[in-house]
Parts: structure tokens; C-alpha cells; sequence
């Protein structure tokens, strides 16, 4: 079965693009929808979805790389952790390139520092067991689809009796800082298009207080063309009625309930604290810490390490950007002094980040 | 912030490699402009005109779905002079093997190499081993050099791309790099994806002589994909350049693992295709004629060159938007081939 083409058809993609027209015919003025998942950031340059819209409709991309949210102290400390002989650092691939105040993890494997790309947490697990004289380190990157796994990974280290396998947390969720961008005045986000993944974790619920207190749109909406179209086309009916809601358009995928174990799993390892966001500032209790139990697998408390002073790099915009308040091409870096062979900002680096996907899809 | 280190990503075929390239390598060996570059330098001897090329291999795995290094090694040295115009004619061969690595292995990849010279028509006559000690190389580093002939006199550059010209492939993209990825260690992906390691020369020769001096590039796209081979003509040729994704050929499988992966096919390695940049007039002829030759079964026209400009890549995706094609940036994944 040709399962993607159905979710990419041309012809269904002009009617969708028509009852989005007509949708937003009768409505005043701009309707601004941002995205949260960096999935959709890159779906939306790869399918060339914003020229399809009408030119009241808004696109902007908020905070949803967590690659490109994590602030530079944490990649400085994860450079000195790699730095330690005993450690080897694994991690998902886009962290490799990430700058730090001085350098980065890239840098310092060509250096000798021992880091693994991995695709799994449990494949880290499966490094701590293979090498029991070195202590793993995990880099705990991700929002609410990726910190469940994670935190399964915690749970197998402890069942395998592995006093090797460390994570550095600095996993996020993502409906704290969305309340935070809906109540900005200089935003005016008209509408959420929620994330697909991460709402299959924690299902539509977990949205109903920001719709409650911001009168703000929310529809969970799926990665591919159609789906996105789908989606704004909800966003635009909802938002022409007045009548603001947590609609599904992601409905294949999730549920009512969203995915109760993982939601435990994750509770169990990791309790909310507050947190850093590039660019945002530190939100309250939107940070995922270890439970005082799983204190043994935290690397931050574990592996005492110097750090060097966090330095962001001046000129870049990339705080900015993850409010969606300014646009790459708004950068005066972007292009000519940020590149995705050398960037200064993780906007940049990380494949769903939105410096990335205007770099290499935008006309 | 600029290495002064030598990083994976510079071996990646994309923009980092461009860079070591330009600004490294090229100053202090040839003075060659990036203008001139293609995939095997044109000599002229006597009243001959020959094609020379040199090709390293360091694929992991060693063995794959669909091939092994051996005969990767071959077919990626006839390809590049294929893609010149040449007519393979003679290769070498220089094996650096790791002390340990078993003697069963070196001989299914010594036979998958005269096999893969069998087939592409091409002797291999002059070789060189080296051992080196455990653990400083990888189980069998190859290099290859290539010689060939031309039996015409058409001039096929990456500079020679026209306005109203057509883009034509062999056939379906992606299948190599994903090949790879998926027998990589660490990655539990089960397919029956196959790499597309073939010698190409023999659909050159079709190619040639349906569309003669109608033909204006040949290229294959090797690591950077479809993408980046793209672009480099475009920019060596200063042409717009549009592809349609609904005419993209792409297995179910290697689409359904890209998306599952967040990779995109076209920047995705292959190493048995090859783009044809051909006039208007002669297109569907070559399209046609490929598609009675083995290797191009499934040629289609995927674009055309759209317009003079700086260089630039355009896709019509298959909803009805544009976006632009940039290089790969970074590493997709080391080791490709």
C-alpha cells in the first residue's frame, strides 16, 4: 500500500486549499497560527505549504525544536562531560553539532572525546552494559514524545543493577511556555496547531486550560500535507465562529485519553521543576527533573564537572525566533554568517529547526 | 565557528566537503576553479582524448543488501567515467586492509569486484595491498583509479546544462544510503531495501548514441543525493533548475523509511543512477531508449532547467507548493560509501 501518497494527494490538497479560502473570507483580519512541533516547522517549508495559503494566514513556528530551546550551558556541560577520559557521551544525533560557548560536541569527537550518535535511549543502556568501565551519559533532549523513552531507559538501568548509565536532563513540556506565548500582545497567536506526538502522550486534555483561560484554537494535528491543511482549515473555521476549542485532527493516532502508560512511566522517574528556554527565560515547572529515587542516574549530580560561563553568541536571533516574533530572513546572521555547515545558533543546527528549514527549503 | 580540524561532516559530499575543497585542497594542487570540476579529468595525448579518475572506499558495513565494497568500488569508478562520456577501459585497484580481518572476506570481495569489472567490461590491471595494524583502519579501506577512452568528440560537463533542457533518471532514489542505514548496527529497520550498485557505463553508451550532442550533463548522484548533484550543476552552469516530487520514482520502502526517519530521499546516497541533462527535442527519445537498456528500466523525467540565474533548485511538491533545494548540509550519515 502507497500509504504516504494518499496523505500527499494533489487534487484533495486544492479542495482542502478552497474551504481554507472560504473560511477565512469572512473573518477580520490576520489569522496567525503558530506551530509547536518542529516536525511541523520542517513539514510546512518541505511541502511549500505557506504558498499555498491565503495571505491572511499566518504561519509562525514557536518553541518546538528541543534542540533549539536548550540553552548553551547545557551544551557547555555536556562538552565537559565528553571532556572526562571515564565518560562516553550518547545522544541523538542533531546535539552532535550544537555550538557551545567554545565549542561543540563535534568538535571535541574529532578531538578524541568518545560520542555516540544513538536512536534509542535503550541503545545507551545497551553502551552502559557493554562498556561497564566507562560511565554513559545520556543527553535527556526532548519534550513529552522522547521523555517517556527516557525514562524507560532510567527503569532498565535500574533493573539490570547498571550503576554506569547516567542521563543530563533537560527534558521539557510543552503546554506551559504555550500558555506563556498566547498571553504575549506583541504575538497574538490566533491559533495552536498542536504537536501530533507529544499529544498522543498526553492527549487533547492537557490543552483544555489554555483554551479555557486564552480563548486560543487548539487542533492536534498530523505531520503530513494534508493533515497540516486540515488542520488550519479547523483553525480557521474554529476561529471564524468564535468558538475556541480542542479540536483532533491527528484522530488516527490520538486518543482521548492520550497514552496513560507512558504518561506513569514518566511520572514516575521525572517530577516537573522549572527550567531554562532559550530565549524565553526560565518557565515554572515546565522542566522534567529526577525524582529524588532516580538520583543515582542523574549525570548533572553524579559526574562533578567544571563548566565554563555560558556565552550566547551576539547577533543571533535565535531566542527570537522561538517565540516566533522574528523571522530567519529577519537575521542579520542568517546566510551569511549562519550556515548549517557553521552555524551560531541551534535554530540553525537541529533538522526541525526553523533557521534550518528556511535555509534549506525556503524560495 | 570555522574547525581547524578535519570533521565527519567534511567527507560528506555536501557543502562541508565543498568548502575543504575550495578552500583547502584546490589552492594548493591543481588551481582548478570549482567551474571546471567533474567527475574525471579529460587528457589529451597525441590525437586521443582520455579520461582519468580516482575513487576511495570506506563503506560501513563492509557487506550490505544489494552489494558489498568491492564491487562498489569498481562500479563507482566506471560510473564517474562513464559520466564524462569516457569508455572505461582499465582500473586499479589499492587494498589497505586491518590486520585481523578475515581472509573469507577478501576473497568474496575480490570476486565481487572481477565479477562487477566482468560485467562493466573494464580490466583491472595494476594493484597495491598495504596492512595495517588493529584498530587503524577499518576492517578494508579500497581505493580505485580508472582510465577510459573516448570514441567521440562531444563535450558532456557539468557546465553544459541549457535553458529548456530536460532532467531524466534511471530510475528510483535513495536506495543505497538507505540500504546502509538500514544494516547499520543500531538500527532495527526491517526491509528488503537493496542498494542500487551498478555499473552505468553501458546505459551511457545508449544514452550517447540516441541523444548525442543533445546531451548536455551526465551526473551521477552519489553521497549529497539527487539534491546536491543538482545544485552543483546548476551553479556550474548558472540555471534555475525545477523538479516535480510527483514524478520522483521512490520504492514504498525507501519513502516509508525516510519519512519514519525524517530523511528526505533526494539528498539520500545512490550509487547506480545517473541524472541526464538532455535537450527538448531529444528527451523523450533518450527516456525511451534508457528504458530498454537494464539500468534504466524505470527512467523518467523528473525537471527541466527553467531559467538563467544564479544557480538555484526549485521542487514542485506534489500538494501544489514550491520550495527550494539547497546541498546537504552536515553529515547525513558517514561511511556511505
Amino acid at each position: 500500500m502507497r500509504y504516504l501518497d494518499a496523505f500527499r494527494d494533489g487534487a484533495v490538497a486544492g479542495r482542502l486549499v478552497a474551504q481554507i479560502r472560504e473560511a477565512a473570507a469572512g473573518y477580520q483580519g490576520t489569522m496567525t497560527f503558530m506551530e509547536v512541533c518542529g516536525t511541523h516547522t520542517m513539514a510546512i517549508y518541505q511541502h511549500g505549504i505557506r504558498a499555498l495559503l491565503p495571505e491572511q494566514i499566518r504561519l509562525i513556528s514557536g518553541p518546538g525544536c528541543p534542540v533549539c530551546v536548550t540553552p548553551v550551558g547545557y551544551v557547555d556541560h555536556a562538552i565537559a562531560l565528553a571532556r572526562l577520559p571515564e565518560v562516553i557521551i550518547a545522544t541523538f544525533g542533531d546535539m552532535v553539532r550544537v555550538p557551545g560557548s567554545s565549542s561543540s560536541l563535534q568538535q571535541e569527537k574529532a578531538r578524541g572525546a568518545d560520542v555516540r550518535i544513538v536512536y534509542s535511549p535503550l541503545d545507551a543502556v545497551a553502551l552502559a552494559q557493554k562498556h561497564p568501565e566507562k560511565k554513559i551519559v545520556f543527553l535527556g533532549v526532548g519534550f513529552e514524545t522522547t521523555a517517556p523513552t527516557i525514562a524507560a531507559s532510567v527503569l532498565t538501568a535500574r533493573q539490570k543493577r547498571l550503576a554506569n548509565y547516567f542521563v543530563l536532563s533537560a527534558n521539557k513540556t510543552i503546554p506551559v511556555p504555550m500558555a506563556a506565548l498566547a498571553s504575549d500582545p506583541d504575538l497574538q497567536v490566533s491559533g495552536y496547531l498542536c504537536p501530533a506526538h507529544v499529544s498522543a502522550i498526553i492527549g487533547p486534555r492537557a490543552y483544555a486550560p489554555l483554551v479555557e483561560q486564552q480563548k486560543v484554537p487548539c487542533v492536534i494535528t498530523g505531520f503530513e500535507p494534508l493533515d497540516m491543511l486540515q488542520g488550519v482549515l479547523m483553525l480557521a473555521r474554529q476561529l471564524s465562529a468564535g468558538t475556541p476549542r480542542v479540536e483532533t485532527q491527528y484522530s488516527r493516532i490520538v486518543r482521548e485519553d492520550g497514552n496513560p502508560r507512558a504518561r506513569t512511566i514518566l511520572s514516575q522517574v521525572f517530577a516537573p521543576c522549572d527550567t531554562a528556554w532559550r530565549g524565553i527565560g526560565v518557565i515554572p515547572e515546565s522542566g522534567l527533573c529526577f525524582r529524588e529515587e532516580f538520583a543515582l542516574f542523574d549525570a548533572a549530580r553524579q559526574i562533578p564537572v567544571q563548566v565554563e560561563e555560558p556565552m550566547e553568541h551576539t547577533g543571533c536571533l535565535c531566542g527570537e525566533i522561538l517565540k516566533g516574533k522574528v523571522t530567519p530572513k529577519q537575521c542579520p546572521l542568517f546566510r551569511t554568517l549562519c550556515t548549517p555547515e557553521d552555524p551560531v545558533g541551534a535554530c540553525m543546527v537541529s533538522s526541525e529547526g526553523t533557521c534550518a528549514a528556511e535555509y534549506k527549503y525556503g524560495t | 565557528m570555522k574547525s581547524d580540524i578535519i570533521l565527519l561532516g567534511h567527507g560528506s559530499g555536501g557543502k562541508l566537503s565543498h568548502q575543504l575543497l575550495d578552500e583547502v585542497i584546490l589552492p594548493r594542487i591543481s588551481g582548478l576553479s570549482q567551474r571546471d570540476q567533474n567527475d574525471a579529468a579529460v587528457l589529451r595525448h597525441g590525437g586521443e582524448r582520455l579520461a582519468f579518475t580516482t575513487d576511495s572506499y570506506v563503506v560501513d558495513p563492509i557487506f550490505f543488501p544489494g552489494g558489498n565494497i568491492g564491487d562498489l568500488a569498481i562500479n563507482g569508478t566506471v560510473n564517474d567515467l562513464a559520466m564524462s562520456g569516457a569508455r572505461p577501459l582499465a582500473i586499479s585497484v589499492g587494498l589497505i586492509l586491518e590486520e585481523g580481518l578475515p581472509i573469507i572476506d577478501l576473497i568474496k570481495i575480490l570476486d565481487s569486484m572481477q565479477h562487477a569489472a566482468n560485467i562493466a567490461e573494464v580490466r583491472i590491471v595494476a594493484g597495491d595491498t598495504k596492512v595495517v595494524p588493529r584498530g587503524k583502519a577499518d576492517k578494508i579501506f579500497i581505493n580505485t583509479s580508472g582510465i577510459g577512452i573516448f570514441d567521440h568528440e562531444l563535450e558532456i560537463l557539468g557546465s553544459g546544462a541549457r535553458v529548456g533542457d530536460k532532467v531524466i533518471i534511471n530510475g528510483t532514489i535513495g536506495d543505497h544510503g538507505m540500504a546502509i542505514l538500514a544494516s547499520r548496527e543500531g538500527l532495527d529497520l526491517e526491509s528488503d531495501i537493496r542498494s542500487d550498485s551498478a555499473a552505468l557505463n553501458g546505459l551511457v553508451e545508449t544514452i550517447l548514441k540516441t541523444g548525442s550532442e543533445q546531451v548536455h550533463v551526465l551526473r551521477d548522484p552519489t553521497r549529497g543525493g539527487v539534491a546536491t548533484t543538482l545544485k552543483e550543476i546548476a551553479l556550474q552552469s548558472g540555471v534555475d533548475i525545477t523538479l516535480s516530487e510527483e514524478g520522483l520514482p521512490v520504492t514504498p520502502a525507501v519513502g516509508g523509511a525516510c519519512a519514519i526517519l525524517g530523511l528526505d530521499p533526494l539528498f539520500v546516497a545512490n550509487e547506480g543512477k545517473l541524472l541526464a541533462i538532455v535537450g527538448p527535442e531529444k528527451a523523450e527519445a533518450v527516456r525511451t531508449a534508457m528504458r530498454t537498456h537494464p539500468a534504466g528500466r524505470q527512467a523518467t523525467i523528473i525537471g527541466e532547467i527553467t531559467g538563467e540565474s544564479a544557480g538555484k533548485v526549485f521542487m514542485r511538491t506534489a500538494i501544489g507548493g514550491l520550495r527550494a533545494i539547497e546541498m546537504l548540509a552536515g553529515e547525513q550519515l558517514p561511511r556511505i560509501c
